[in-house]
């Protein structure tokens, strides 16, 4: 099972949630895909989109403006 | 993915030529593909000029557009914020699978050609019913 990184600091609306959307495409069924950002809305809007697509969220951290999501695939 | 079977819709028809809109369509758009639903944009009149060939970022700005002036500035600011290029936008589109759609009686009133278009993005050249088609089952339909 991989774990796959997005970095998507400094990038904004709607690059992160599509960048997301991307990576989850691409991962494999058990994948942890990794999302680290600095887009306010988006640290909203990633988990809405976990949660529309079904799959589970396993965290989301804040640090120094920075945050990171873990979604599994 | 565990995603329902029959994706929920999202049909927009983009009339406007203006840059601004066709950011508009793009971004709720490649919103819709991130958040699991399909999407489908038709391109018609003004909007169709967007898909010429290097015509993708050449729309003016739908307002204060001051011959060219206005966009140049708006432009400035949205790469000081970052913003995606209308042309990453559109391929991020494509890659989560959404659809294009171009308007034939706009390429028949302004004489296009498909070879004037960039036909690596259009999906399906059609009419009013395959607009119609598309958007009788969608749950979001916009006229941008």
């Amino acid at each position: 099972m991989a774990e796959i990184k997005i970095d998507v600091k400094g990038q904004t609306c709607p690059v992160p949630l599509v960048e997301t959307r991307k990576a989850l495409r691409r991962a494999a069924p058990g994948d942890i895909v990794v999302v680290e950002g600095t887009h306010s809305n988006s640290k909203e809007e990633i988990p809405m989109a976990v949660r529309a697509l079904k799959l589970e969220l396993l965290g989301i951290e804040e640090r120094d403006g920075v945050w990171t999501i873990r979604i599994r695939r | 993915m565990a995603e329902p079977a029959v994706a929920e819709k999202a049909t927009i028809i983009l009339h406007s030529g203006d840059m601004d809109k066709l950011y508009s369509a793009l971004i709720v758009g490649n919103g819709a593909l991130a958040m699991g639903m399909e999407a489908t944009i038709f391109f018609t009149f003004w909007g169709l000029q967007r898909l010429r060939k290097g015509g993708l970022e050449k729309g003016p700005l739908s307002k204060m557009n001051l011959l060219g002036l206005g966009r140049w500035m708006i432009g400035r600011r949205m790469r000081q914020a970052n913003v995606a290029a209308l042309e990453k936008l559109v391929r991020d589109y494509k890659e989560l699978g959404g659809k294009i759609i171009a308007c034939e009686m706009t390429m028949e009133i302004m004489g296009i050609g498909k070879k004037d278009l960039r036909e690596d993005l259009i999906d399906q050249y059609g009419a009013v019913g395959t607009y119609i088609q598309e958007a009788r089952d969608s749950k979001i339909t916009l006229f941008i």
